[in-house]
């Protein structure tokens, strides 16, 4: 098969029709959408901690400026970063190759959907450069605050005084990047049921897969509202009509419910992937079967179900009813359950294993510790409404969802890149290089998102662009802590690009791989070269044994390939 | 080496496909109808509003699309036996139904508009009926979402059915054109009580 003769530039990076190729061209638009999404973080933590100051690379930071910057920050880093990476890239990179085929089911849906991707990255972009400036409504979109500086009651001008708004395209490019997942989560349901190899049973699937599959069928159940609420949003904006105008009969609160009916099994649709990641990062590096394969599926199903119950927690100050607000609360509080079991069974996978602190299982023991221990243990908080009603809009929030997305997001993603690397690249990432990055990356989270906890428990509100105003956020030692916090944010920022340093020029010049199978992985994807050829296998797989065979007694190798008998 | 076997297990991928995608589409469309239930609840004075529709051509249009959806059994039928005259003479008929639909709901709209129902319902508004504005919003966003369905559908059909006459072959595909064309057709007979009939 490898009589494939090898395409030019723009075949690779347009029309390429290869499930390698296209997770590389969602790969690269995702960072691209990230440089920009980390660039405005950058600039709105320098302003709150220096107020006066000309932000270098930006200048003076007004207030519209900082309501842009954060609420596009947010809508970058939610749904293009999160969800692209987790969904998109991973699906494309990891489905085809685990479950031992030769690409997705539908390979030409699949390039649709990255151009689809690719539109709507070009709307964000072009959001910014409207002229009225860029969307500034928070990257939940609120009504009225996200039907622009119109309101509900301006007189009616031109359709393209309304069209050729940032609110406009940030709409518009939200909705193509769901149709696009949308059509990829159709594509890798249909790849994962219908073209797994021969004897690949459904329990003998990867952790991994499993979890993609999952994600992605929660996102399809949980963003169709989203998607009609996201389209009559858009009528309101142009047309002038008035779904969400209280005065009309409409409810504001209506499109809360939407957005988090989607924005909260979200949060599972992207800390899935990650833990699918962690469970076979973590099992291979241990050299241990993975603890409870099934008990981990079943409470992962049991969570992507109660997820669709519990959105509201996010609306406990929005003037829902307090017999609603403690339903939520219970239930927000009994999803951590599944999850505690989840992160249980991997403790157990670890217990007595034979550690290799390989650089994937540095990323994991992170992304596992901070999860758990920060950013899960304060959701307990917040998810019982007697807290959240004082912590809530506070920058105690902000520090408890970047410990769960950070965590999860970033740490799973890199946990992925540093194991699979060698892959799909056939080289080797520097190993210095990335111990340099993962402890910087560890240590200036930490330094960045502990003082907000602090600085939300003194009462500093989110999305206020100046603390000045606030006598009690001025007093010691609270601008301290906004100043650690935002030099911590900077060097976490600039030390990200150690890693795309290191990530281009690996992929150029780093050292060829010594072996096809450096982690000594059982799943089928380290069973073909590095790179895997167009169509991945030379022979198709057969499939004998689960994925985390490891430390066979009866064995003399201490793993067992899941095409070997 | 085989590369030129799709998948190992039988199931043909086309329809899974479009049950994933019917299944998403639900949602959609679930989300729509629970938002105007709870609203048509709560507000009275959308029955009045209600009385202004054309409930003939309503009706007139179910039977359009009911029949559609016999022509596109029809259709598969003709299919299983890969018969090429009468794939090619159903489908037609379907789009024909599918024209018809889309020619009496702009034929509605019309008139409606005519009326100064309109979506945004400056005129309403400017009698002092708030409220009512939003049945207006809500029936043109749901059976427009709808039409575009319906066009969506009719298109579908026309590629999968052109496709299958000249090349001969994918006669399968057919049958996932059509199975998503009966859930364009199921979603009008929720739309069509909820809107038209209940005063």
């Amino acid at each position: 098969m490898n009589t494939h003769k090898k395409h030019g530039f723009w075949h690779r990076f347009f029309f390429s029709l290869d499930h390698k190729d296209i997770g590389f061209q969602y790969m690269l638009t995702i960072f691209l959408m990230v440089s920009i999404g980390g660039f405005f973080a950058y600039v709105f933590r320098m302003h709150l901690a220096y107020p006066d100051m000309k932000v270098p690379l930006f200048g003076l930071v007004t207030n519209k400026d900082y309501n842009m910057l954060i609420t596009n920050h947010g809508l970058i880093m939610m749904m293009w970063l999160a969800l692209g990476m987790l969904l998109a890239v991973a699906g494309n990179f990891l489905i085809p190759i685990m479950i031992g085929t030769d690409d997705m089911a539908f390979p030409k849906l699949n390039k649709i959907s990255y151009w689809f991707f690719l539109i709507s990255v070009i709307l964000m972009i072009a959001s910014f450069f409207m002229k009225r400036g860029g969307f500034g409504g928070g990257w939940t979109m609120y009504p009225p605050l996200s039907v622009g500086d119109f309101g509900y009651n301006t007189p009616y001008k031109s359709f393209a005084d309304r069209f050729f708004t940032a609110n406009t395209f940030v709409l518009l490019a939200i909705t193509f990047e769901f149709i696009s997942l949308l059509m990829g989560g159709i594509n890798f349901f249909v790849t994962t049921l219908n073209k797994r190899a021969k004897g690949m049973t459904l329990t003998r699937m990867p952790m991994t897969v499993w979890m993609i599959n999952i994600a992605s069928v929660l996102f399809m159940f949980s963003v169709g509202p989203l998607i009609a609420g996201a389209f009559m949003l858009l009528l309101d904006i142009n047309v002038g009509t008035g779904f969400y105008d209280a005065y009309r009969g409409g409810d504001p609160l209506l499109w809360e419910h939407l957005f988090w009916f989607f924005g909260h099994p979200e949060v599972y649709v992207i800390l899935l992937p990650p833990l699918g990641f962690l469970a076979d990062i973590i099992s291979n590096n241990s050299r241990k079967p993975l603890y409870g394969y099934r008990f981990i599926l079943n409470l992962t199903l049991i969570a992507a179900i109660l997820s669709m119950m519990v959105w509201a927690h996010h609306q406990f100050v929005s003037g829902i009813d307090p017999r609603a607000a403690t339903i939520f609360s219970i239930f927000t509080i009994i999803i951590s359950l599944p999850f505690a079991g989840i992160i249980l069974a991997y403790i157990a996978t670890i217990w007595k294993g034979n550690l290799r602190l390989s650089l994937p299982m540095k990323w994991a023991l992170g992304s596992v510790t901070l999860f758990t221990l920060i950013g899960g243990f304060t959701g307990l908080y917040l998810g019982a409404a007697v807290f959240d009603i004082y912590a809530h809009n506070t920058s105690f929030v902000v520090a408890h969802f970047h410990y769960t997305l950070f965590p999860t997001v970033i740490f799973g993603s890199y946990a992925a890149f540093y194991y699979w690397f060698n892959k799909f690249t056939g080289k080797e990432l520097n190993k210095f290089w990335g111990n340099v990055h993962f402890w910087l990356t560890f240590i200036f989270f930490n330094g960045f998102a502990f003082p907000l906890f602090l600085l939300g428990l003194a009462g500093q509100q989110r999305r206020i662009a100046d603390y000045r105003q606030f006598e009690f956020l001025m007093q010691d030692p609270l601008p301290l802590y906004r100043k650690i916090a935002t030099i911590s944010a900077v060097i976490l920022i600039l030390s990200q690009f150690i890693f795309i340093i290191n990530f281009f020029w690996s992929m150029k010049k780093g050292k060829k791989v010594s072996s096809e199978n450096p982690w000594q992985s059982n799943t089928l994807e380290w069973q073909t070269s590095s790179p895997p050829p167009h169509g991945n296998f030379e022979t198709y797989p057969v499939v004998y044994h689960g994925p985390y065979e490891y430390n066979h007694p009866d064995r003399e190798k201490d793993f067992l390939p899941q095409n070997e008998k | 080496m085989n590369t030129s076997i799709k998948s190992w297990r039988n199931i043909p991928q086309a329809r899974l496909a479009v049950w994933t995608l019917i299944a998403g589409e639900f949602v959609v469309f679930g989300g729509l109808i629970v938002m105007y239930i709870l609203n048509r609840l709560k507000y009275e004075s959308w029955g009045e509003m209600a009385q202004h529709t054309n409930v003939i051509a309503g009706t007139i249009n179910t039977l359009v699309l009911l029949t559609s959806s016999y022509f596109v059994v029809k259709a598969h039928e003709a299919a299983i036996h890969k018969n090429k005259e009468k794939v090619k003479m159903w489908i037609w008929f379907t789009i024909i139904c599918a024209l018809l639909f889309l020619g009496i709901k702009s034929y509605e709209y019309t008139h409606e508009i005519m009326h100064g129902f309109t979506l945004p319902g400056k005129h309403l508004l400017a009698e002092g009926k708030h409220v009512e504005t939003m049945y207006w919003s809500f029936y043109y966003t749901m059976t427009g979402l709808h039409g575009l369905h319906v066009i969506g559908g009719a298109l579908a059909l026309f590629f999968v059915m052109r496709h299958a006459t000249k090349t001969g072959k994918d006669y399968h595909r057919l049958e996932a054109a059509g199975l998503y064309w009966h859930m364009v057709d199921i979603i009008w007979i929720f739309l069509f009580p909820l809107i038209y009939l209940i005063h």
